[in-house]
């Protein structure tokens, strides 16, 4: 592994600071804009030669550019496959650009900025798919970073725009505004009591879609969604942002009213099944990545009901993303098989709790939670 | 684990009910849980992009429409419709009736509303700068597939000419 993750600024994830609104259930919003140079074939039929003068296009005004000043500047193809999902775990790139699936074949040009809060990556399926993430439900906040990327860049470089359909893209399906703003959220509060098929499906005829942890065609594990436009033409950016922000403020509440039924109507149960969950974590010996994520779900929700004391949601989203695969063997510095990291994953997450967590003390109603 | 109404097959959704205080755990193979009418919300729905490509695919081919190509990057509607993907900004002239169609369905609109761009003023590259030099270009760009160049003049000659 050549990559050094503490050279990027706030490691490329400074949304795991939990600082934003509803942070606890809303882990971070992002803004994406994809944007196609003027004169250039879009990605998927670029020669090679056109992405590296893409390339060099966009490194030079990204020199110039105030909201990249002090991003690092990773070319994905002279990073190992470790690495680039290692990238990809920070959500700072895409799983196709970082050529995770068989044959792992990099595209020539093949590259990302990691800045301050805002990042870009370069010759994804457009040209330039410019990023920001902010910590809870701070839409307005990412939305200004990235536009001050994205003015900073077409201020000193064509794109390809249309004067009826607005921003050019490689699919149809981003066409316009280019934007797509999502929101990840925790919602197992709605998945217990079974109301989430419901909501679900009402995001879906409000306009709007929801994938997994880790973004199209990935699977949602541990009660994580996330929730973005579904459309990106016809609408502004600020009414697309005013209703996403709306409807998952909406969604928030459901989840809170969905754990107060929880605790009423079957305290005991739940509060069981969440000290199971943080039993398993604080004692394991081995764990899956997907019963990590699951586990750390009930914890998570187990902090939100006040049942944990000691836990910052910080160290919880610490917990998330540090106990991925890839991550797992960035800290161990090699390569580890199945089960020699599921062995160092319950390593690491034992070891966050017993030092962040503290003994494991109730904190519960009848407790005064000091401990 | 196996399902735990068949037997044969592996569990793959595991469902915790909590009704009236009484808490039951289901493990169920996806057959059995569909067969039970339990809607598996874990498991994703038909990609935006799956229903996407099914519209771009449905679209009734036009008359000697499917012969349709973009001079400047040779995208073809044919290519478009496999793949949903477009090759170049020049697709969206070329194709535009069928992709108009296609924005309204899959936006509701076909009209953008958002942020208007304006593109900086470049400098550009010494050249022939007569109508019938850009032009002799544009052919000899076009004949070496040097698509980025050929957008290039193609816009400047349409603007000489406009």
């Amino acid at each position: 592994m050549t990559l050094d993750l503490s050279l990027l600024p706030d490691g490329g994830v400074p949304w795991l600071a939990a600082s934003g609104p509803s942070a606890e259930i809303v882990l971070s919003a992002r803004v994406r804009l994809a944007r196609n140079l003027a004169g250039y074939a879009f990605g998927p039929r670029a020669r090679d030669g056109e992405r590296l003068r893409v390339l060099t296009a966009v490194r030079e005004v990204a020199s110039q550019t105030s909201a990249l000043r002090g991003a690092s500047f990773l070319r994905l193809e002279e990073l190992g496959l470790e690495d680039r999902q290692l990238l990809h775990e920070r959500h700072l790139v895409s799983r196709e650009l970082a050529a995770l699936e068989a044959p792992h074949t990099v595209r020539a040009g093949a590259a990302v900025f990691v800045g301050d809060g805002v990042g870009a990556m370069v010759n994804e399926e457009d040209h330039l798919r410019l990023q920001a993430f902010r910590s809870g439900l701070d839409l307005a906040g990412a939305f200004e970073a990235v536009l001050a990327l994205d003015d900073g860049i077409g201020q000193r470089i064509a794109y390809a725009t249309h004067d009826e359909f607005g921003y050019l893209t490689a699919c149809p399906t981003n066409t316009g505004t280019g934007m797509r703003a999502s929101v990840l959220v925790h919602l197992p509060g709605l998945v217990l009591t079974q109301e989430i098929g419901k909501v679900l499906q009402g995001l879906q005829q409000m306009g709007l879609t929801y994938r997994g942890l880790y973004g199209e065609g990935s699977e949602v594990v541990g009660n994580f969604f996330q929730v973005s436009n579904q459309t990106t033409l016809g609408r502004s950016e600020a009414e697309l942002l005013e209703h996403l922000a709306r409807v998952v403020a909406h969604v928030v509440e459901r989840e809170q009213e969905a754990r107060r039924v929880l605790v009423r109507d079957a305290g005991y149960i739940i509060e069981d099944k969440l000290w199971r969950a943080y039993g398993t974590l604080r004692y394991a010996r081995s764990l899956a990545v997907d019963e990590a994520m699951s586990l750390l779900s009930g914890v998570r929700l187990a902090v939100g009901l006040k049942l944990v004391a000691g836990l910052s949601v910080y160290t919880l989203n610490k917990l998330l993303v540090f106990s991925q695969a890839a991550h797992v063997a960035y800290a161990a510095g090699r390569t580890l098989t199945e089960s020699e990291a599921n062995v160092a994953r319950a390593r690491f997450v034992r070891n966050t709790l017993a030092n962040e967590a503290g003994p494991a003390t109730p904190a519960g109603p009848t407790d005064t939670g000091n401990g | 684990m196996l399902c735990g109404q068949c037997g044969e097959r592996d569990a793959m959704v595991h469902l915790t009910q909590i009704v009236e205080n009484a808490v039951t755990q289901l493990h169920l193979c996806e057959k059995c849980a569909a067969e039970k009418g339990i809607e598996t919300t874990i498991t994703m729905p038909a990609s935006p992009l799956g229903e996407f490509l099914q519209a771009v695919q449905s679209q009734a081919p036009e008359p000697a429409g499917d012969l349709a190509r973009c001079e400047f990057c040779g995208t073809t509607i044919k290519d478009f419709r496999a793949s949903g993907r477009l090759g170049c900004a020049h697709c969206y002239q070329a194709f535009d009736k069928s992709l108009r169609e296609l924005l309204r369905r899959v936006h509701g609109s076909a009209t953008h509303v958002g942020r208007s761009y304006t593109a900086p003023v470049l400098l550009d590259r010494t050249r022939d700068a007569t109508l019938e030099g850009l032009k002799a270009e544009l052919r000899a760009a076009v004949a070496h597939e040097e698509f980025e160049v050929a957008a290039t003049l193609r816009d400047k000659i349409r603007g000489m000419e406009g």
